[in-house]
């Protein structure tokens, strides 16, 4: 007799004592199937959506590409749609300078928040710190641009460009014909605070995976814990700690708002750390959907969008990798 | 017997739970003390609390003084890293550090600033490695990962990192429990050989292991040293009755 017999046949049984009756077992398995089909198109909606957002963006971006070529619509710097002047060359540096001076400003201080968490601190200090430093992740990014606006801004063009032109002025990174305050400082300030519980958090994580057992064992060669950290500690989770601040990057890349309302939103291309700015993502956000009537407007901008997810995709997709490679299924 | 530790009312807690109680022993100088006793009596603590491992752990608390060579090494001025260079530890299970085999054995002496040029670094590295038996095996790679060495060579490795920083005692955590038999007996063997320079502690599970080692016998139960002594006294005759009862295998 087989097993799924003696399934069946208890069946009647049961229900004359009284229980409560139970699918068939061949409806149960139909169930199961359609379950597991449903749960796994549900689960591959996101994926299917990021491909067809990529090739919708594509398909949009096309018509421009018939009229210029890819390389003059990235190199050019005359951004002047009436005229039919297409150059993203503009938004795309001032992309990479916000960036660039947002992770830099962010590394070293996260580095160093994350060392002292994983080597140095408590675990009731831990216990403590990590949630509020988690916390900043939750304030709103529009929050994060009120508070550019108002404090770090004029902070910038009272204080720091005037003390800058004064100390550093003859390095023309750090000199402005028109400082505002409006500019990439402000806007990698602001940045800089945005991704830091970011960058912290998953190099706190890199970190933890260095074995106790390996400290212990520099430490009883009689080494400090910041020789071992140096020696031991940050040598192991280099590529970990590197990838974690390109994730940290890509979210400065694509950050919108908060940036937007500090950078200036002047397409030129900058030249130092006081001039104004123009992002990919602040200029689709502030013209997308206005004067669409000029020819190949529509293109333009939907092409700044596939520029700017291709972009993040890369960089994404990379420090992702190498991050699963180091921490295994801990950490996504 | 020569005291080269003596551990004087040595009390040591975890939070609130007390780990030690009042440990009064010494350590003869030269020789191979063995630190026997059921699972949890405290002798990994005891052993930690030799080169100051133990504050390394959040919330413990010692008190009491152990002394190296008269000097107690719990006093604040002295200094800790000058404590862990002095006493060398053995881990549970090889940690070979990030690099290479050479640059493992040079580390510490990199990091003490021991010599004055590569050539001396390069003359010590080989001394220590033959020493513990490696530089026939591994004379041709020096410069690979340490990873790449068998676990029962790791092992042979983190000794010659541990003794290149000149220590005079040695301290070991279980130090064949990870091993096969065969590296296990080499460990052995060399502890044996070593114990003519250096003063060596040892904690073990396996009392076998205890009798080929040791000369001298601490037996600790449930965080205090119920016996202690010459290894020929303590196994042939124990005073006490537990420690009978675990060299006769009833615990």
């Amino acid at each position: 007799m087989s097993l799924q017999d003696i399934v069946i046949k208890e069946q009647p049984n049961a229900q004359k004592e009284g229980r409560p009756s139970r699918p068939s077992l061949a409806s149960r398995r139909r169930q199961e199937r359609v379950a597991g089909r449903t749960l796994f198109i549900i689960t591959l909606l996101p994926v299917i959506l990021i491909v067809l957002i990529t090739a919708a963006l594509a398909m949009r971006f096309w018509p421009i590409l018939k009229e210029y070529s890819l390389w003059e619509l990235v190199s050019g710097t005359v951004w002047k749609p009436m005229q039919g002047k297409f150059g993203f060359w503009p938004f795309i540096a001032g992309t990479f300078w916000v960036t660039i001076v947002g992770v830099g400003l962010a590394v070293p201080p996260c580095l160093l928040t994350a060392l002292y968490l994983s080597e140095y601190a408590r675990a009731a200090t831990r216990a403590l710190m990590k949630p509020l430093l988690d916390l900043l992740a939750a304030i709103p990014s529009v929050v994060y641009g009120v508070w550019g606006v108002v404090a770090i801004v004029p902070f910038v063009g009272d204080t720091l460009a005037p003390w800058c032109k004064k100390t550093l002025g003859f390095i023309p990174l750090f000199t402005s014909k028109n400082p505002t305050g409006y500019s990439i400082l402000a806007g990698g300030i602001v940045l800089a605070v945005m991704i830091a519980p970011f960058i912290i958090a998953v190099t706190y994580e890199v970190l933890a995976t260095v074995s106790q057992g390996l400290r212990e064992a520099s430490l009883a060669v009689g080494a400090t814990r910041w020789q071992t950290i140096r020696a031991i500690v940050i040598r192991q989770t280099m590529p970990g700690i590197v990838a974690g601040v390109v994730l940290g990057a890509t979210r400065a890349l694509g950050e919108t708002m908060a940036v937007l309302m500090v950078v200036g939103n002047v397409p030129q291309v900058p030249k130092s750390i006081f001039d104004t700015a123009y992002p990919l993502p602040a200029l689709i956000a502030n013209n997308y959907g206005e004067m669409m009537s000029i020819p190949l407007y529509d293109a333009a901008l939907l092409g700044a969008a596939f520029m700017l997810l291709v972009i993040v995709l890369v960089f994404n997709v990379v420090s992702t990798l190498v991050l699963q490679r180091m921490l295994g299924r801990r950490w996504v | 017997m020569e005291a080269h530790i003596q551990v004087r009312n040595l009390n040591a807690f975890y939070g609130k739970t007390q780990s030690l109680k009042d440990i009064n022993i010494e350590i003869p100088r030269r020789q191979i003390t063995v630190i026997m006793g059921p699972s949890g009596c405290g002798k990994t603590t005891l052993l930690k609390t030799f080169n100051r491992f133990l504050e390394l752990v959040d919330d413990t608390k010692i008190t009491g003084e152990v002394l190296v060579d008269g000097r107690n090494i719990y006093d604040r001025d002295v200094d800790v890293t000058e404590v862990r260079k002095c006493i060398g530890l053995l881990a549970q299970r090889p940690y070979p550090l990030p690099m290479s085999i050479y640059e493992n054995v040079a580390y510490g002496m990199h990091i003490h600033r021991m010599k004055n040029s590569r050539d001396e670094y390069r003359k010590a590295v080989r001394h220590y490695l033959e020493v513990t038996g490696l530089y026939e095996e591994v004379k041709h790679r020096l410069m690979t990962p340490a990873t790449s060495l068998s676990i029962g060579q790791q092992q042979r490795l983190c000794l010659a990192r541990g003794l290149a920083v000149e220590p005079e005692i040695i301290l070991g955590d279980e130090p064949t429990s990870a091993l096969d038999p065969i590296s296990s007996q080499h460990i052995e063997r060399l502890l044996l050989d070593l114990k003519q320079d250096y003063t060596i502690v040892v904690v073990t599970h396996t009392l076998r292991q205890a009798k080929r080692l040791a000369d001298y016998v601490i037996y600790m139960y449930m965080g205090e040293v119920l016996e202690s002594g010459p290894a020929r006294e303590v196994f042939n005759n124990p005073r006490h009755e537990r420690t009978r009862a675990y060299l006769e295998g009833q615990i």
